[in-house]
């Protein structure tokens, strides 16, 4: 009897153990074939005319940098917009709102999180680009402020339920010492809980920007996909192209193996690395904010 | 490790001639490629499907480039192209064994399009053209309001966009190195532009007639040669050549085409396919 038991434990070890070792595996495997397939683009193009600022792939015009600048553009307007809201949210849900309208709330941001991004784009397409035309008087609507403000629309829902999560893991005693001190409640929040959920927090604002960067569907209808080199401050109210919505729109014509191929791929390879950077930058955060407050603590 | 060279092998692999293996089974029939082409192509496979129910067609849109690189890597029977196919894409084909197969199936025109509040109606084929090279920006230029002009386009996997490209921004000239400018919105639907068009008073756009409705302006085009001739779009002056930008709609088979795939491209150049063709704003070739 025991020992089947031990057989099964062993069993079970082994499969969760394989499916640990699964992700890494596909993480390399994923890696290793955007390197294969997108690498030959730094031999067989000149590296001036791949960071040149001129997209036409059809032509041979092969400038990277409007795309990759374009979708930093729209993720780091997107995350301005969204980081207040989102913790903003966060916060009420948790330290401030009555229980009956948690309750209520909670399951309206997880719906909220739970629409398709292409139906976003169409609300986009159909009322905030006409809308922003007018109110900003622009040539059009169809912008990097529009995709940008739907971005936040779409990473808001993820930044508030893991803020929301991180934010209830702070000791209820916590809250208690600061009130007995005689801090208001904001005081309380801004100077004590906050601070005590920092890595929680900033995870999800890392997820939220994650979430931005690789958007495409939503962000390919409303930003109007031209590869205009984002150089000025009102370039926020013109169209942009972004490196996903590039390689979405081109992908499917391009013949296996030429140039274009290459360069799409590479593409692929800058925002795998941009996501790795935003990763591991947080992770570092996170340790690093984790391992003071040990001290602290000790 | 197995299965990281599996993968790979996979990958590598893919393109080598898997349509030799499905050639006999052809009691359905994928259609795939144009845009401009779809709701021709899904009107067309709806009534022949009633007509023999025992075919079964289905047709999915993409942009031609898309259909012709499907079409060449097996995956589709025959590919929707509103251009031909180019020399690159033949001898991709060609070196996978195949002899593409070319019918000619509709006439379409590409109507050139503004909001209904803009007061320009005409533009000369070299206005256009400096339009879309970003040579003229305003449309206080050509007589019209104090108005930024937003131009849009299709995504370049459109066969549109290359007929637009050659024939509209090189105005035909071979010689011509002439892009579209930087700034032009390249959206990746027609109903974008047309959506687009309709509520936006700076904006000007293409599409193919048969996609236009009537809340959007046409706008009078004409050649090089008689600059001050006038000519909308329109299915008498597409058939006739006097409009300028009209072309042809093709589709492509891998091989000669044999058993469903030959009676379907036979009965879409009959009769009755033809008038549904006309129905739908696109000009038959039975008349040429």
């Amino acid at each position: 009897m025991k020992a089947r038991e031990e057989k099964d434990g062993l069993v079970i070890n082994g499969v969760i153990r394989i499916s640990g070792y699964s992700s890494i595996l596909f993480v390399v495997l994923i890696l290793f074939f955007l390197l294969r397939e997108g690498l030959p683009a730094l031999t067989n193009i000149p590296l001036r005319s791949l960071f040149s600022i001129r997209w036409y792939p059809i032509e041979g015009y092969y400038g990277i940098l409007p795309l990759i600048f374009g979708s930093l553009l729209i993720t780091l307007a997107s995350t301005l917009i969204a980081l207040p809201f989102g913790i903003g949210t966060a916060v009420y849900l948790s330290e401030v709102a009555p229980p009956w309208l948690r309750d209520l709330l909670k399951p309206i941001v997880e719906i909220l999180a739970g629409i398709p991004s292409v139906v976003l784009g169409f609300i986009g397409i159909l009322v905030f680009a006409p809308l922003f035309r007018k109110m900003l008087n622009i040539p059009t609507g169809l912008t990097a402020f529009t995709g940008a403000i739907l971005l936040a629309f779409i990473s808001i829902p993820t930044i508030v339920s893991v803020a929301e999560d991180a934010l209830n893991t702070v000791p209820h005693s916590y809250r208690q010492a600061s009130l007995a001190l005689g801090a208001t409640q904001w005081q309380t929040i801004w100077d004590v809980t906050l601070p005590a959920a920092k890595t929680g927090v900033l995870t999800a604002v890392m997820l939220g920007v994650g979430r931005s960067l690789g958007e495409t569907m939503a962000v390919m209808m409303v930003t109007g996909n031209a590869p205009l080199m984002p150089l000025h401050l009102n370039s926020l109210f013109r169209p942009v192209r972004t490196m996903t919505a590039t390689i979405a729109s081109e992908m499917g014509e391009v013949a296996s193996g030429s140039l274009h191929y290459q360069v799409l791929f590479f593409i692929g390879i800058t925002l795998f690395l941009l996501s790795l950077v935003i990763n591991i930058t947080a992770s570092l955060v996170s340790t690093k904010a984790r391992q003071r407050s040990e001290r602290l603590l000790s | 490790m197995l299965i990281l060279f599996l993968l790979t092998g996979c990958v590598g692999r893919s393109h080598t001639r898997p349509g030799t293996l499905l050639q006999p089974a052809a009691v359905s029939i994928e259609n795939k490629g144009s845009d401009t082409m779809v709701n021709l192509a899904l009107a067309w496979a709806e009534r022949y499907q009633q007509v023999n129910p025992n075919a079964r067609i289905s047709v999915s849109g993409g942009g031609s480039g898309t259909g012709i690189t499907s079409l060449i890597s097996g995956t589709v029977d025959i590919a929707n192209a509103s251009r031909r196919i180019t020399e690159e894409e033949l001898a991709a084909a060609r070196q996978a064994g195949f002899d593409p197969q070319e019918f000619i199936i509709a006439r379409d025109a590409i109507a050139i399009i503004v909001n209904p509040r803009n007061l320009v109606s005409n533009l000369t084929l070299q206005q256009l053209s400096r339009i879309y090279r970003g040579e003229i920006n305003n449309w206080s230029e050509l007589g019209g309001e104090d108005r930024e002009i937003v131009r849009l386009s299709r995504e370049t996997n459109s066969g549109s966009h290359l007929f637009f490209l050659e024939s509209v921004v090189r105005m035909g000239e071979m010689d011509n190195n002439a892009i579209f400018s930087a700034s032009t919105l390249l959206l990746p639907s027609s109903e974008g532009i047309i959506a687009e068009v309709r509520d936006n008073p700076n904006a000007i756009g293409y599409d193919s007639l048969g996609y236009i409705t009537s809340d959007v302006k046409l706008v009078g085009i004409s050649s090089l040669e008689e600059p001050m001739n006038f000519i909308l779009p329109s299915l008498e002056t597409v058939s006739n050549h006097t409009y300028l930008l009209s072309r042809n709609l093709y589709m492509y088979t891998l091989d000669e085409p044999e058993g469903l795939v030959k009676t379907y491209l036979d009965w879409i150049m009959g009769p009755e396919a033809q008038e549904i063709a006309h129905k739908l704003g696109f000009m038959p070739v039975l008349n040429e």
